[in-house]
This record gives C-alpha cells, structure tokens and sequence, in this order.
C-alpha cells in the first residue's frame, strides 16, 4: 500500500487548489504568485543540483562496456558500447537520451519448475517509456501555443499534426492518450511485476500519480468541465506572466487552477526529486566517459598532490632491513654489515 | 566544478529553453482579440455568450453529427427566432465577417478548426461566385 500515500497526497494537492482558487482574492496567489514560485524554484533548483554533481570527483574511469573494446587491427571494435573516442561517446549518448538505448537492452528473469532460470528480452518498459517520454515532451511544446504572441508555424505545424485525426472539437490530441496510456503502463508495471514492486518507493510513485492527475485536469478542462475555460482569458494570463506583467481578467474555471497547481507543485518538486534524470542522463560517468583508460592515464581528483609516487625499488630501499629480518625475499641484499669485519 | 567547458554551456541551453517564450516575446504581451460583434445589431444568440464563447465548438461539432451524420434537421427556436443547424445557415447570418469574428481569437490561440475544409467565408463565397 505503499502508493496510497501518493494518491492521499495528490487528492490533498487537488482539493487545495479547487477550494482555496474559490475564495475572493486568492486567484493572484494561485495564478500568479505560485507559478513563478515553482519556475523559479525549478530553475535554481536544477542549476544547483547540476553545479553539485559538477563538483563532485570522478575519481576512477567507469565507463560501462557493453561491446568489444578497441584491441588489434583485426578485432572489430564496438564503437557505439564501448567508445574511446569522444565522437563515439557523443554518439552513444545522443542514442541513449533520444531511444532510450539502455531501456532497449531490458531482460526479465524469471524461474520454471526444473528449478530453471530463464532470461528473455523485454521491451515493454522501453516502448511505453519512449511514448511516455515524447507526448510529454509534445504535450510542453504545443502548451506554448499560450505562451507566445504571435504563433511561430513550426508551433502550429506540431499542433497540427497532433490533432490530426479531427476527432470532435475541440480536437482530440493524440499525445494526450497516448502520455495516458504511457503512464498507466509505468505505474502499472510497479504495481504487477512483483521484483519492481518491491524496490519502488513513495518517491517513484508520486511522480507518476502527479503526471496522471495533470493529464486527466488538462484533458476534463479540454473536453468535459469547460464552465469558463476561455482559452482567450487564460492565454491573456499566461502571456502576461511571461511578460513580468500578469492580469487574472474574467473568471477562470477551478479546474483550471487545479491543473495549474499540480503542474507548480511538479515543477518545484521536480529539482528534489528522481525526475532529475533528465538532466541527470547527461552527467552519469558510466555512459559519458571513453573507455580509453589503457591508452590515457585517468587523474583521481581526490588525489594529494604532496603523497608523490612510491616505486617497489624505493619501498625496499626504506623498508630492506626489516623485510630482511623478517625473512621476506628482496630483490637487492643489505650490503655487507660493517660490524661483522 | 569539473567539465566547465561543456556543463556550463548545457546549462546555458537549459536555461534558454525554459525562458523561451520570456525571450520570444520580448516582454510584450500584447492585447487579447475582441471578436467584432454582429455587424447587424443583433443581441440574441442560440446560447448565452458565456456559453458561446467557451462551448461553440461543441455545439458545432453536434449539429455537424445530427445533420450530417443523424440526418436530423431539427429548427431551433430560441425566443420566437427559428434557427437552421449549420454554421453558414446560422452562425454566419449575424457573424457575417469570419475574419473580425471567427479568425480573431483562432489566431491569438492558434487554434485552426477545420470547418473551413468544406465551408466558405462570406467573403470567399463571394468571390468564387464571381470568378463564375
């Protein structure tokens, strides 16, 4: 039941906005005062965390090599899973942020009578974490249609072809379903497949609640409870608040406010939270590093610079006497004893 | 801080997609439509204009079911006034100019209903008749 407390806390972040949007006055602080709240604090905060991960040390070479290393002349090299140079990293790592190409490489074990242990590929994470991923990313860039005076085509060009079944009116977005059926998939898995279930946290469920309750708001603002949704108002409001100088006009409908605060409540947490992979993919050592430790030497940060080097012939040369008294094997003999002539 | 060269770039970029409409717009909101009212003088309508200005989409897209599809004519009466189901046969009787009043807030949300793939504009009817 450890996902209830991410469906309590969501519900409690709905019924915050929805009665306190209704009390003369407050649809500044919900309009206005949180949304910059929340972009500031998702800029700083992500800025900070990645100024934190940029200030601590790699201190060995990791990358993962999942393919053949660089080796003689006749050996072919596996220049995307084991990169040595820095145009192969670049290449591995565009693959990996735009499919996902770890996801793709995603097995499932499972035991059969016998006992038997068998391994399989599964790619069901990878496809719906794909069009998880891209109709969100969709989704934010034709949400700037209220964001900016005038349209730039390429904004109406996506609008376009999101809508393009013509499906009633307003038009049914094909992002829209398919970030719903993305996210039920994600939650879902947690829920079903009893090894994931096991290690998920309050902190992998939330996130996946909160991106559900923005997707049913925006789509029940669009399609169902659309008492005073103006997009004119609403958009006059967002273009305000980009412009430093917001208006809340007429009357908006609650559920507005209530997608509103739950996409500020993301955007805040979002800094604090496991959805700093994104910018977290950029920085993890074991994909954007080259496997070229054998060719060039890879400094530890940490290491002091007054602890200089220490050869094998100069620790003898410190220690021979005791190795010699202890009977330990050396490669040059003590000289000949003074005292003994 | 290690890696300056590519992270504080990265962050750079970060930064400039987050802000982009602040930087598109260049701090002018502009001023929102005001669709032109009937060029005629007429006050009523089928619904109220609350209603109208959020819902016409769907009372469109239903009287485009009944007719086309449920072949039901049905008049509307509203106040004494007969109203035909259709967006030339009663919409654009009042609205006359698609462009003052329909086009007008379209544009500002970018919002292109696809009406117009078979209806024409007063305008355009006008002027395909005389090409005839």
């Amino acid at each position: 039941m450890k996902y209830a407390f991410s469906f309590l806390a969501v519900i409690a972040l709905i019924l915050i906005a929805g009665l306190g949007s209704q009390i003369p006055g407050m649809q500044y602080l919900f309009g206005v005062a949180i949304p910059y709240l929340a972009i500031m604090l998702f800029v700083g905060g992500f800025v900070y965390r990645i100024i934190q991960w940029a200030k601590s040390p790699v201190p060995f070479s990791i990358p993962t090599t999942c393919g053949q290393g660089a080796s003689l002349d006749f050996i072919k090299q596996d220049k995307l899973d084991c990169p040595t140079k820095i145009s192969e990293v670049v290449g591995r790592m565009f693959l990996e942020i735009f499919l996902f190409r770890t996801l793709f490489r995603n097995t499932k074990s499972e035991i059969h009578n016998g006992p038997k242990v068998t391994h399989e590929s599964s790619k069901w994470l990878w496809l719906f974490g794909l069009l998880f991923h891209y109709s969100f990313l969709v989704i934010i860039i034709r949400h700037m249609r209220l964001f900016v005076d005038p349209i730039p085509f390429w904004l109406s060009a996506i609008e376009g072809v999101d809508s393009m079944l013509q499906i009633g009116a307003p038009t049914l977005y094909l992002s829209s379903v398919v970030l719903l059926l993305g996210i039920l998939f994600l939650f879902g898995r947690r829920l079903i497949n009893v090894q994931v279930r096991y290690i998920s946290l309050n902190n992998d469920y939330f996130p996946l609640v909160l991106i559900f309750a923005i997707a049913v708001t925006g789509i029940l603002m669009r399609y169902f409870l659309r008492t005073d949704i103006d997009i004119v108002t609403i958009k006059s409001l967002a273009l305000g608040l980009v412009t430093f100088s917001p208006v809340i006009g007429a009357q908006i409908g609650t559920i507005f406010y209530i997608h509103l605060f739950l996409v500020c409540t993301l955007l805040a947490y979002f800094p604090f939270s496991k959805l700093m992979h994104m910018g977290g993919v950029f920085m993890s050592p074991t994909r954007n590093m080259a496997n070229d430790s054998r060719a060039k030497r890879h400094i530890n940060p940490w290491n002091d610079p007054t602890i200089k080097p220490h050869s094998y012939a100069g620790y003898e040369d410190e220690f021979r006497e005791f190795m010699v008294d202890a009977g330990i094997p050396v490669d040059k003999e003590l000289p000949a004893a003074k005292d003994e002539a | 801080m290690y890696n300056k060269g590519t992270i504080i770039p990265g962050l750079i970029i970060f930064v400039l997609f987050v802000t982009f409409p602040i930087w598109f717009n260049g701090l002018k909101a502009g001023t929102p439509p005001k669709p032109e009212l009937p060029p005629g003088g007429e006050k009523k309508c089928v619904e109220s204009v609350e209603y109208m200005r959020v819902n016409h989409m769907q009372l469109l897209n239903k009287w485009r079911d009944n007719v086309l599809r449920d072949d039901n004519r049905e008049i509307i009466t509203v106040d004494g006034k007969n109203y035909r189901k259709g967006l030339q046969m009663a919409c654009m009787q009042c609205h006359s100019n698609k462009e003052k009043f329909c086009d007008n807030c379209h544009t500002y949300a970018a919002v292109t209903p696809y009406c117009w793939d078979c209806h024409l504009s007063p305008k355009e009817a006008a002027s395909k008749e005389e090409t005839q």
